[in-house]
């Protein structure tokens, strides 16, 4: 018999990461820590908290709206708050951030007004306009094609010689498009500083994950691209702060992006039209609350004697009116001219929209507005 | 006969049909536990199991290519594009493949399947929700394009689709989903690919139009009647290509006068065709120039501005009164 070897034994690609993946966590949902914590002050960490908690108030006042009619269709993020939040934090100003449109913590915590955001669900294009010195992209709808922008951006900070980082979301169901491939590969390649943040609410839509992908784990597809995978909880913010960070140091190194799958749920439905009873029960949803990323950070602070029951209460008071105001302000918003829907189709208007335009404003005056109470 | 929805039929149609044949599946993002984000396809998970009605990864060129490799191997996929708006990603696998099997293998491979879309404006949808694609689909040679208006047809078109030996885009306009009720026939019927619908016989000017916008028209036709005493001929165009010229041109050469209406953006817009094809098979006939009454030639606008763009019955009407006024 011949002596064992193991370079006669193949090795199936399959097996090489089986049960190797486990969630990266730093704080636990009692708010003790299991691991170093980050480099954050107390000032920052009650900035962390204060935006995810602006987060779950808009969100409760914009699904309200939309249920009064008073915003169109809308993607709520409660739940999602940490994996946004924690990653986001990590973004110096000049890096750009790439949304998809689940993330109005994020965008909110690098600059985008709360105004704006609720004005691109009420359907009004000005929400996409970020203020001169905010660089967040608009909301991508088209599943995954954002991740490519993200790393175009970031490679051409490469090719001026300057480290900005590029940060893009997108879900487990985003991960099966095609640009989630070419993205993944094209940032390999040339090396871009991109972080790929995967928020992993385990559902697109009604699909649950393990539908998606036969992948064990998401993170494990950066193999594949030769880039670094990391799996982390993400309701811990603390985790999702350091991760990020790590791989936005490296990639300003030079080393290269990093995807990271953010183990996340959201408790409400996909949009305001979307009814998740249908696909996964309730005992699930319970089971997620228990985890809450809010909760757990605030327990944290507590724990550190940089927060106390006062405080939080003072802060959702404030938060309830700082989003009042949001929304007064919202809907105070005048009608908007029918010349939007043709600027910025060309720097300059064509003769063919000129003539367009002639054609409607002719008409509203003969025949009478036909937006008028369409809101 | 029952009164339905013009949802209710399509998910009618694909019952019958799935029980008829057994090589008929559907597939697409939601579509099975789920039963479509429109209800499209409520039932048919339960009744035919996960094989026949697959919830597929989110992937529109996945759908759609996977669809082109069953229909080649002998089923009759009827993949869902869950909106307009998203088959995009699908549309290398529609234009480079489905549309030109046939062609490519000297009719050896065959691309039988029916692409179902939720189409168009008009529901305060989402970005990217509320597209009007038709045109790069006619453009396209060998696809068949049907958009139906009203729940009959959309029952006995989608049969006849399914059925079709060559691909179908089948665009399903969301506006009239649960619009209005019609009597739809429990029974198999088809709505034959090809033929155009006379909605309302007249004889002053002819009426051209398909899906959501056949019933603005058909308010533009009676203010116009009311009115104006204009004596409007409706064509609902059912299928949009290969369109029903003989019924087009034998209209056009009755009135002698012709709006066209459509919510796509106007430029290179089916107008554009439609009007070409006037001008070459009925130009002696013309009295005046055919009008296109459009969406306009921008992006589809959030939904808080999109009645400035989605033609309205006035829109249709002052076109009725430019060509009859010329």
């Amino acid at each position: 018999m011949a002596t064992k070897s193991k370079a006669n034994k193949p090795v199936t690609v399959k097996d090489v990461f089986k049960n190797k993946f486990t969630p990266y966590t730093l704080l636990n949902p009692d708010g003790t820590l299991n691991g170093p914590a980050p480099d954050l002050s107390p000032e920052q960490l009650q900035a962390m908290h204060r935006v995810m908690v602006e987060a779950r108030v808009f969100d409760e006042r914009a699904v309200n709206l939309q249920r009064q009619g008073r915003l169109g269709t809308f993607a709520p993020l409660s739940g999602q708050e940490a994996a946004q939040v924690g990653s986001a934090f990590a973004l110096r100003k000049t890096d750009w951030l790439f949304p998809s449109y689940r993330e109005h913590a994020a965008c909110a915590l690098h600059g985008q007004p709360w105004l704006d955001i609720l004005k691109y669900w009420g359907g009004n294009e000005d929400g996409s306009r970020v203020p001169d010195d905010v660089n967040i992209f608009p909301v991508a709808i088209p599943i995954a094609t954002q991740i490519i922008h993200a790393v175009g951006a970031a490679w051409a900070a490469k090719i001026q010689g300057k480290d900005d980082a590029t940060l893009v979301f997108f879900g487990d169901g985003g991960t099966s498009e095609g640009d989630f491939h070419e993205g993944l590969n094209f940032a390999g390649v040339f090396k871009t500083a991109t972080v790929f943040l995967c928020q992993n609410n385990f559902y697109a839509i009604s699909l649950p994950r393990e539908s998606q992908t036969s992948s064990e784990s998401i993170a494990q597809k950066a193999i594949s691209y030769g880039i670094e995978g990391i799996q982390v909880d993400g309701n811990d913010v603390l985790a999702m702060y350091q991760m990020t960070k790590e791989a936005f140091d490296r990639g300003r190194a030079g080393e290269g992006p990093t995807l990271i799958e953010a183990q996340t749920y959201r408790y409400g439905p996909h949009t305001t039209a979307d009814d998740p009873t249908r696909y996964r029960d309730s005992a699930e949803v319970d089971q997620w609350k228990e985890r809450d990323p809010i909760e757990r950070l605030k327990n944290y602070m507590i724990s550190q004697s940089i927060w106390d029951d006062g405080k939080e209460e003072a802060l959702w008071e404030d938060v309830r009116a700082q989003m009042a105001k949001v929304v007064e302000d919202y809907e105070a918003l005048p009608e908007r001219p029918v010349e939007e829907i043709f600027k910025y189709t060309f720097e300059e208007m064509p003769w063919h929209l000129e003539e367009q335009l002639a054609e409607l404003k002719d008409f509203i005056a003969e025949y009478g507005n036909p937006n008028e109470g369409h809101h | 006969m029952a009164h339905k929805t013009l949802i209710q039929a399509i998910n009618e149609a694909l019952h019958l049909e799935m029980k008829r044949d057994e090589r008929v599946m559907i597939m697409g993002e939601d579509v099975g536990a789920n039963g479509g984000v429109f209800r499209a396809t409520e039932g048919i998970y339960n009744e035919f199991g996960a094989d026949r009605a697959v919830d597929t990864p989110l992937a529109e060129a996945g759908i759609i290519g996977s669809a082109i490799g069953m229909a080649a191997y002998g089923l009759r996929p009827v993949p869902e594009i869950q909106f307009d708006g998203f088959m995009l990603p699908a549309f290398d696998q529609l234009v480079s493949h489905a549309a030109r099997l046939r062609w490519r293998t000297r009719g050896r491979f065959t691309c039988p399947m029916t692409v179902r879309v939720p189409y168009g404006g008009g529901i305060r949808a989402l970005e990217h929700h509320s597209e009007a694609p038709e045109t790069y689909y006619a453009h396209t040679p060998g696809f068949k394009v049907v958009l139906p208006s009203n729940p009959y047809d959309a029952k006995g078109l989608l049969l006849a689709s399914i059925r079709d030996p060559d691909p179908v885009i089948y665009f399903e306009p969301k506006r009239l989903y649960r619009a209005f009720r019609q009597d739809v026939p429990e029974e198999d019927y088809e709505v034959p690919i090809g033929k155009a619908a006379v909605v309302k016989e007249g004889t002053d000017v002819t009426v051209i139009s398909w899906g959501t916008m056949v019933r603005v028209s058909e308010e533009a036709a009676e203010k116009a009647q009311e009115e104006k005493g204009i004596s409007v001929e409706l064509i609902d165009l059912r299928t949009l290509w290969p369109l029903d010229i003989d019924t087009v041109i034998a209209s056009v050469q009755k009135t002698g006068r012709c709006v066209v209406v459509h919510e796509a953006p106007r430029t290179v817009g089916l107008g554009a065709e439609i009007i070409s094809l006037i001008n070459e098979k009925a130009l002696l006939h013309l009295e005046a120039p055919v009008v296109r009454v459009t969406g306009y030639d921008v992006a589809m606008p959030l939904f808080r501005m999109e009645n400035y763009y989605m033609p309205n019955a006035n829109r249709v009407l002052q076109g009725i009164l430019k060509t009859v006024q010329f």
